[in-house]
This record gives C-alpha cells, structure tokens and sequence, in this order.
C-alpha cells in the first residue's frame, strides 16, 4: 500500500467530520484529534516494534509487557475508581489472567520463543485483559449499587462480605464474559477477525488462518474468564468496611 | 435487652444526636417521627450496618462493639421497609440465615416459620418473584425469625404496602410479639399506625429524642407545645384519623 492510498483512506474522515457538522453533533474536534493521536500513536508503535521486535533478550521482553500491564491496569483502574484500590486489583487480575494463558499458549507452542510472537500476542493478551477487567469493575459497581437492598438484607441476617456478594459478583461475571462469549459465537459468521484478515491480506492460507484465528479466540476467552473472575472477586471484598459494612459509595445516604 | 447510650451519627449532616433508651426484654418500642428524621440510620447503627460516630448500643449488658458482628446480626434481626429477598423459594429464603452459618433448618421448622407469618405450607416451594409485596414481607420475617433473634428491628415494615396489606402485616407484628415475646423496636413516620401499636414510643425529630411515653399520654399531653406540633402539624385529616383510632 502506497502513502497516496493511505492518504484518501484517512479521507474518509471528512465523511465523519461532515456527518459530526450536517448534524450539529460537535464532534468535530474529538473526530480530527482521534484520528491524529491514533496516528501519531501507531507510527511511534511501529518504530518501536521495529527495534523491540530485535531483542532477544528475555528479560527484556518481560519488562516490556510488565510496562504495558502497568499501564493497562492505570486505564483499567480508572473505570473502577469507586472500588478502593481499583488499579492494584486491575494489575493483580490482569497480570495473573495473561501470565497463565501465556504460560499455556507458549507451552502449547501457539506462541514462539522470539519477540515477533511474544510481544504482539502478550499485547493482545493484555489488551483483552484490560477490557475485561474494566468491564468487570463497571459490572460490579452497577451491580452492587442495584442489589444493595439484597446486600444489605444478607448482611443484616448474618452474612459475610463474600456471602452477601454472591447474587452481584455473580451477575458482574456474567455480564463482563457476555461480549466475549456473543464474539465467539458469531466469528466467521458475522465478522473475519484482525488477525484472520491480516494473515489472508498478507498472503497466507486461509485454512492456516483459520488455526491461528482459532488459538487466538481460545487465548482471549481463557484470559477474560480468568481476569474476570480475579477481578471481580478482589473488588468485591474492597467493597465492604472491616465492619461488614457495604462501602458508602455504592448507597445513598439515610436517614 | 438493649441499650442506647449517648448514640450520636454524622454524615453530610448531624443524623442522630446523642440518642439514649432503653428496650426491656419482652418491651416494644415504637419509634415514631417525620420522615428523614434519623429512625431508619438509628436501627442501622443498631445492627451495625452504620457505625456511629459516638456512643454505645448493649445488648444484654454486652457492649456490641465487644461481640462478633455475625454474632451480633443474628441476635438483633431487622426487617427493611421494602423485602430484599434472593431470587430462590420460599423455603431458600426463610432458612437463608442458619445457611449463612452453615447450619440446617429442618422442612417442618420452616412449615412452623411460615405458619406463623400467616403463610401456608403450599408457599414453600415457591419462587419469591411469583409473590406480592405483602407475601415477601412476610416471608422476611419468617427469614428474620428463623435466627431467632433477641431483638427485632422493623424499618417501616409496612410502609411499601397498600392500606389493607400494611393493616395485616400490622397485626402479624402485634400477634408475633405476643406470641415471642421478642423485645422489639418498630419504626415509623405513621401517627395513626404508632397510635394503633398502642406502646411505649419514643418521638424522635431532627436525630434527637423530643419525647418518650406511652402514645396515648403523648398525644394528649397538652404541656409540651413542640410535641403538640408534631401531632398536629400533619394537617386536619391525620388528627382525625388520630382521634378515631383513639376511639374505643
């Protein structure tokens, strides 16, 4: 692809800046800075990537993807910000949630022992991880503000933080895993996935994109099961005082 | 049987200030005030589901504080204004608390449970969800009893229900207290219901105590013109419901 072919594909931003315009939706700012951030973003990334994608070194490379759970954990804390230590618990759930489904894909050998694998993949890991767990602490907050007079009925007949949580971790979960498992369900159906477009576009064989497409949806519903389920279950403990007493920020105040 | 001293509750505002009464074992005390007054955040502090800022609540001569707080929660029950029940049967919901603690509750206690609250023994195995608002009320104190509580706290227990329903969970409380003899503290914002009661009340206005007595003596005590305000400052009709339900 040519710089000239890029430059009329970003022309399809005038499409958005002119629907942004006709009808008074004033995001004509937010449309010109995505798409120059985004820009600007990848083209840094694909500099990087061309000098990170050489070490072979590593420790290195755990120290790369250690930076991007840290900062995936920064975002995905910020979605949780009424739970008490919302970035700690997004670290400790994503960290655990890639490292196992790492440890699995690299045993298994979808993921090879060099930089070009370990690093796009322990991304996309840790991206998907990220979400779910954003996803999870959102789920949670909602769902615990919805049930706090079921809460507050079990705690008063004796329940436990973990026992008086139950019905809203329980819902959090579900709703959190819904995407990942309605994704699973329609690919090849609805949409080809990136990775299964990227490898055809580049050449490959469809029936081999097919397995790499296949080991990368298993990868991600196994890190969004397990980071959902850390997550959430961490949260929900911080929800409650030391006294068993459902944090002030998820009920309204009494009289 | 229970104790408040020097109860006092801050958060945006003062909400309870410097409450102290007492309950008798057997006693029922009726909390009557306005609504937004401090009564429901009063039996929070109560069951511990609100710390109070300072003060002490005993039960049985025990400082609260000093006892486990499941402990606690078991021993002063509380029914909410509306019923929170989790989406199983009947039977789930009334044995709930002994499950909390691991321990089984037999079919024919809970049969004993529900016959009590006015619920027949065809209720059991059904879905909460299919029940109206009047039936889970009553499926929560079954839930509540089922702890065997030393105290009983009831948050406007009838304040979700139409007139007649609230009219008969009115007379399950009177008729489960005196069966039980539980000492029991009943909230409400209601002149006519606390006048039906008929017990001990304490008027509470603005977080404090404004009066204690028999209902009766407080609504004809002409002496203490605030409290005089209270009873009438809710408009011609409720002193005309008061003085028919004074009416023998």
């Amino acid at each position: 692809m040519s710089i000239e072919s890029l430059l009329i594909a970003y022309g399809l931003i005038a499409i958005a800046l002119f629907i942004s315009w006709h009808n008074k939706l004033t995001l004509e700012k937010e449309v010109v800075y995505g798409s120059l951030r985004a820009t600007v973003q990848l083209v840094i990334m694909g500099f990087l990537l061309e000098m990170i994608l050489t070490i072979d070194n590593y420790f290195y490379l755990a120290l790369i993807l250690l930076a991007m759970t840290a900062i995936a954990s920064t975002i995905s804390g910020k979605r949780g910000k009424k739970i008490p230590h919302s970035t700690g618990i997004a670290f400790t759930g994503i960290l655990i949630g890639s490292v196992i489904t790492f440890a699995v894909m690299a045993a298994a050998g979808v993921i090879g022992p060099e930089a070009k694998y370990i690093i796009p993949l322990g991304g996309m890991i840790i991206g998907n991880s990220m979400n779910v767990s954003s996803l999870s602490m959102n789920r949670l907050i909602g769902e615990l503000g919805h049930q706090r007079k079921r809460i507050e009925t079990l705690l008063a007949l004796g329940a436990n933080a973990q026992q008086a949580s139950e019905w809203a971790v329980r819902q959090s979960v579900r709703s959190a895993l819904i995407p990942v498992i309605d994704t699973m369900k329609v690919i090849g159906l609805v949409h080809l996935p990136g990775v299964m477009t990227g490898f055809i576009i580049a050449g490959g064989s469809p029936l081999v994109a097919v397995k790499y497409q296949l080991a990368i949806v298993f990868m991600i519903a196994g890190t969004a099961s397990l980071t959902c389920m850390i997550v959430t279950l961490l949260a929900a403990r911080r929800c409650f005082s030391s006294e068993l007493q459902l944090l002030d920020t998820f009920r309204p105040s009494t009289a | 049987m229970l104790r408040v001293s020097n109860l006092s509750l801050t958060k945006d505002k003062a909400i309870l200030r410097d409450l102290s009464f007492e309950v008798a074992p057997g006693q029922m005390l009726t909390v009557l005030g306005p609504s937004g007054t401090g009564k429901s955040s009063l039996l929070r502090c109560l069951n511990r589901l609100d710390t109070p800022d300072s003060g002490e609540v005993f039960l049985g001569g025990t400082e609260v504080k000093s006892l486990d707080i499941l402990d606690v929660r078991r021993r002063i029950g509380m029914v909410f204004q509306t019923p929170a029940l989790i989406p199983d049967t009947v039977q789930a919901n009334v044995g709930l608390g002994p499950s909390l603690r691991h321990e089984t509750v037999s079919n024919s206690e809970i049969g004993e449970l529900l016959i009590q609250v006015g619920l027949n023994l065809t209720f059991m195995t059904r879905q909460v969800e299919t029940l109206s608002v009047g039936e889970q009320q009553r499926v929560a104190f079954a839930q509540v009893l089922a702890n065997k509580p030393d105290v009983l706290l009831l948050d406007e227990p009838t304040s979700a229900l139409d007139p007649t329903a609230a009219l008969t969970i009115e007379n399950l409380i009177k008729d489960i207290h005196s069966r039980l003899h539980t000492a029991t503290v009943l909230v409400t914002h209601d002149i006519p219901q606390a006048i039906r009661f008929n017990t001990e009340t304490l008027v509470m206005v603005d977080g404090a105590v404004l009066a204690r007595g028999n209902i009766q003596d407080l609504v004809n005590d002409t002496s203490n013109a605030t409290l005089q305000k209270f009873f009438t400052g809710q408009g011609p009709e409720q002193i005309k419901k008061q003085n028919n339900s004074l009416s023998p």
